[in-house]
């Protein structure tokens, strides 16, 4: 009840505010903090509530849509969606409240439209069933676009129809991968479905000509999402243009919703095939993070440097997942996390100073330190925190995926791990020079001068100490967050574990451990590699959790 | 007459009934308009009520010549809900543009009449019927504005063609006559019934009469639902017929012959007949081709309604994808697709013709900009039909989509599926243009400029807005009747 209560506070709020007049603007931004406000409030609930020692789904509701296919209002949560929506519901009301002083143009729809995005956002993490995930998967796409189109930037109708497009010809041939997997169901005695927890005991048993095509298939959709090179050219522009509030969301809840995806689907539907374009994937990852980062280093404009740095973090995100260690996939879990966190808080900052200044050039700042000292000290923090500075939290995720994509046994080589660390120093170049040419320096602007130039306002001030508060929070005592995903993490592991010992991958690993000897496990103080006989003994009562027992705690009773 | 037969032709004898009396009022009361709009909406309201209430029964009657029940009557619900919204929205744009005749309500429900017969047929002189009675009230009622010159060109143009069309539906039928049955045995009427022509044609090889025969029949019903290549008489007669009529036409008119093309294909599916497999390479050919020629071309469309003509072509190419695979998933794919597309395309003809000025003015995507500030509640309903026919979820268009694919799919043909997200993605750029135009620039307009939505249209939108937010969570209703 609790994750259905989440999840549609949101939509709730939506229509309560269509029923206002819009001309009470400010009705409509307090009903917006609220709303968003709610939601989070909620959900820390499920945050209490989740038991972090089980790797099924948990809170799982499953009232009947289409009983004839099988098709159902299926939530759920485990380890990983109840970071991730968490995540969401945190980031929500920060990015409402952050609006307050920038959008003045029809209030009311702006509002309503980042509810029903929310409510669509929450709905991709807590889905368990493949066509109810597809559902908000898109339903996600129109608020976005509006949002982009009406309150964005000089070129937001370009880059709101390039962030359609690009997404929806991902997703479609999702939508012909998710029928396929129903009918490939459907024709081994089950019956049409689209139950996730019933696929996941089927999936792997696809043959793996099959299989490959599915995993493409979703792979594509993911992958623009996120988005991993060479798909990712739709984010700068949408990022650019899109109004600040959109672009918080963006980097911090819609992104991730691609590597959840990887995760959720690809990963555990398809392991067989993941193994198989491991390297591949990697490869991009590994492109995106050096890509990402050298285009980062030449942008004049400060919120696409900050976008391109997305593609970059994102890069060590997608190279965690298909490391396919504990390590890695915690990593990148933690690692969503984190970006969500600072790269959102870049672009919150990037917002402010735009307000004041109606410019984003980095040529137009300098000497901002001594001006608006406050202001400062936040983009410093954020700005370590996306670095990757010891104590904050960017380190703690980048550092867990290289480890496991450094000790994993899935990747033909080590080099993804090096060249990957390589845009760690990437990062800090851009990021530092940006915040040196932005901050130091002598005030080359009269504008920018003490007195003329506002520091942040008790709102703003209000708005950022959270996000920072996590920063640090992660950054210090990481497992707090790690523990609650480890056991799901290392479910999806262990099922990835498994079948590479079993099939046809058994050989080629063998040879690749022999011809390779950098790339055994090394163990690492929080995250302790089990002894092989545990492993085993994990993977089975994984594999059990997973295809036989039905989730335990409320089972809602009345949808059967 | 026994009670089966009364049982199957109930519907079609109500609807048509009211016609009649239509007729006789409109007669005897001159000119009140409000009279025969309460009159129309009783009959097809009353009809919708007959075919509910005759849906679980599974009969044929009149010795084959027709059937009721079941899919027959969900067409019959289908038809007569178009012609209610059609009649709601009818009134306001006839007066303003000048074709304010009461005749548009008797030829409307003559119409639906025509199109619930060949639901029902089971035979070539019951389909012809009702195919010759639809498309009759469709010619007067495309060239309604008789004054205007466009609408006098696409009733001409659609009749010409229409009667080519029907001449091959002929000639088609007359070559399986031929071809299935030996003559003198059981008199022609029985002769030309699709139950004669299986049990003739039944697992054995057909010889080519029956093949040209076929062929000739898919290229009348193909012009009917305007399929590629078939369809290049729908984008004048949509743009120049009265914008209330080319609602009903495209969508009605459409899933009638849908209707009789479902019954007809999966007649000749079920027989065995060896080469059943070039039938459904034709049909998925032309199902590909629809898809793609429809909505590469309304890109190129600057005005709205034959952007939407165009459309409409690339949406028979995805219904045409339930005829090829066949099957009892494909007709459901296609009549749960129908339901959809009723209220999205309707709806979305509706905000065209309260939009639309005299001398078909104010059609063009430019006319549209700035509609989001002007009519902010009339230009979001326009997206949502927007978002609807491109397919994407929570609206109509994407559950029809769904079930479309999922037949596809289902019989081993994913590539038509993967031929059927492409041309979604394409379509993309058009119906996503329009609501640009709408929200994302802006005009020189004065703000208020426009009137009132009157009673009746803000109703028939209402419904449309319903329907298109609400089938995604009706199609298990629709399997149980069945």
């Amino acid at each position: 009840m609790i994750l259905l209560a989440t999840l549609f506070i949101p939509l709730l709020v939506a229509g309560i505010m269509m029923l206002i007049p819009a001309g009470q603007g400010k009705t409509h931004r307090m009903l917006a903090a609220v709303g968003t406000g709610a939601a989070f409030l909620v959900s820390l609930l499920l945050w209490f509530q989740f038991d972090s020692s089980n790797a099924a789904f948990q809170f799982v509701t499953d009232y009947p849509w289409i009983p004839s296919l099988d098709i159902g209002f299926r939530f759920g949560l485990d380890g990983m969606s109840v970071l991730l929506v968490l995540l969401t519901t945190f980031i929500m009301p920060i990015a409402a409240l952050s609006s307050w002083g920038s959008v003045r143009d029809r209030e009311k729809q702006y509002y309503i439209w980042m509810l029903i995005l929310e409510f669509g956002m929450l709905g991709v993490f807590m889905s368990l069933d493949t066509f109810l995930f597809y559902v908000f998967w898109e339903l996600v796409l129109i608020p976005m676009y509006f949002l982009i189109g009406i309150w964005g930037g000089k070129d937001r109708v370009y880059a709101s129809i390039k962030f359609f497009i690009y997404t929806m010809a991902g997703s479609l041939l999702m939508l012909v991968a998710i029928i396929w997997l129903g009918t490939y169901a459907g024709s081994n005695g089950g019956g049409f479905t689209t139950d996730l927890q019933k696929l996941l005991a089927i999936g792997p048993n696809i043959a793996l000509e099959s299989q490959k095509w599915l995993f493409l298939a979703f792979a594509l959709s993911f992958c623009i999402k996120v988005p991993v090179f060479p798909v990712h050219t739709w984010l700068p522009d949408a990022h650019t243009q899109a109004p600040t509030a959109g672009s918080v969301i963006l980097a911090g809840v819609m992104l991730k919703m691609g590597t959840y995806g990887l995760i959720r689907f690809n990963l555990q539907l398809f392991p067989q095939s993941s193994l198989h374009y491991a390297d591949i994937i990697s490869i991009l990852a590994v492109i995106g993070i050096i890509y990402g980062a050298l285009l980062a280093m030449v942008q004049t404009d400060v919120k696409r440097l900050v976008a391109y740095s997305s593609v970059a973090h994102l890069g060590f995100v997608t190279l965690g997942i298909f490391s396919m260690t504990t390590e890695g996939v915690q990593g990148a879990v933690i690692q969503m996390v984190n970006h969500g966190l600072s790269t959102g808080m870049l672009f919150l900052l990037v917002g402010y100073i735009y307000d004041r200044r109606h410019t984003r050039q980095m040529s137009d700042f300098g000497g901002l330190a001594r001006s608006m000292p406050v202001y400062a000290t936040f983009f410093a923090i954020a700005v370590f925190a996306s670095v990757g500075l010891p104590g904050l939290n960017g380190f703690v995720g980048e550092y867990l995926t290289l480890i496991g994509a450094f000790t994993s046994k899935h990747l033909s080589t080590t080099w993804f791990a090096i060249l990957a660390a390589s845009g760690v120093i990437f990062a800090a170049v851009y990021l530092l020079i940006l915040f040196q040419r932005m901050f130091f320096g002598p005030i080359t602007h009269s504008e920018n001068e003490k007195g003329r130039i506002k520091d942040l306002s008790k709102l703003e001030i209000g708005i950022l100490v959270p996000l920072v508060i996590f920063i640090v929070w992660i950054g210090v005592q990481p497992n707090t967050f790690l523990k609650v995903s480890e056991e799901s993490s290392r479910a999806v592991v262990g099922v990835v574990e498994k079948l590479s010992g079993s099939t046809e991958y058994a050989a080629e690993v063998t040879e690749r451990m022999t011809g390779n000897a950098v790339s055994t496990p090394v163990p690492q103080e929080n995250q302790p590699i089990p002894a092989p006989g545990k492993v085993e003994q994990d993977i089975s009562e994984v594999e059990n959790n997973l295809k036989v027992s039905p989730p335990s705690t409320t089972v809602a009773p009345e949808g059967k | 007459m026994s009670e089966t037969d009364f049982l199957a032709i109930a519907p079609i004898t109500t609807v048509a009934a009211f016609s009649l009396i239509a007729m006789l009022v409109d007669a005897v009361v001159k000119k009140n308009t409000t009279v025969m709009q309460a009159l129309s909406i009783i009959g097809l309201l009353a009809g919708i009520g007959v075919a509910v209430w005759t849906l679980p029964q599974d009969v044929s009657g009149f010795n084959g010549l027709v059937k009721g029940g079941g899919m027959s009557n969900l067409f019959d619900i289908l038809f007569c809900a178009a012609g209610i919204l059609t009649v709601l929205l009818a009134k306001e744009y006839l007066e303003r543009l000048g074709g304010a005749f009461d005749e548009f309500y008797t030829l409307l429900l003559m119409s639906t009449s025509g199109a619930m017969l060949m639901a029902h047929s089971t035979n070539f002189i019951t389909l012809f019927v009702g195919l010759e009675l639809m498309s009759v009230c469709f010619y007067i009622l495309a060239g309604f504005m008789r004054r205007q010159l466009r609408s006098n060109e696409a009733a001409v143009k659609y009749f010409l063609l229409g009667a080519f069309a029907s001449g091959f539906l002929l000639y088609g039928m007359a070559l399986i006559y031929g071809a299935t049955t030996s003559t003198g045995a059981d008199g022609i009427l029985s002769g030309m019934s699709y139950t004669t022509i299986v049990a003739n044609a039944a697992g054995t090889t057909m010889p080519l009469l029956f093949w040209a025969g076929v062929a000739l029949m898919v290229v009348g019903l193909a012009f009917k639902v305007a399929a590629f290549p078939f369809h290049q008489w729908a984008p004048d007669v949509y743009e120049g017929a009265p914008t209330v009529v080319t609602g009903f036409m495209s969508t009605a008119g459409k899933a009638a012959a849908f209707s009789a093309f479902i019954i007809f294909i999966n007649t000749i599916y079920s027989s065995g007949v060896e080469g059943i497999d070039r039938l459904q390479m034709v049909l998925a050919i032309l199902a590909v081709g629809s898809m793609f020629i429809g909505n590469v071309t309304a890109i190129a469309q600057s005005n709205v309604k034959r952007m939407l003509a165009y459309s409409s072509v690339a949406h028979a190419g995805y219904m045409l994808i339930g005829l090829a695979t066949g099957g009892a998933d494909g007709s459901f794919g296609i009549l749960y697709y129908l339901i959809a597309y009723l209220f999205m395309q309707i709806g979305a003809f509706a905000i065209v013709g309260i939009l639309e000025k005299e001398e078909g003015r104010n059609l063009t995507f430019d006319d549209y900009k700035g509609l989001g500030k002007r009519r902010p509640g009339l230009a979001m309903m326009m997206a949502i039909f927007m978002f609807s026919l491109t397919g994407i979820p929570p609206f109509a268009g994407f559950f029809g989509k769904y079930q479309l694919f999922k037949a596809a799919i289902g019989a081993d043909m994913t590539w038509l599926a993967i031929c059927g997200v492409v041309a979604s993605v394409i379509s993309v750029w058009f119906y996503l243009g329009l609501v640009i135009s709408m929200f994302f620039r802006d005009s020189e307009e004065r703000e208020g400029t426009e009137p009132p939505l009157s009673g009746l249209s803000t109703a028939a939108l209402a419904i449309a807005i319903l329907g298109t937010l609400v089938i995604g969570f009706l199609p298990q209703v629709i399997y149980n009747l069945l």
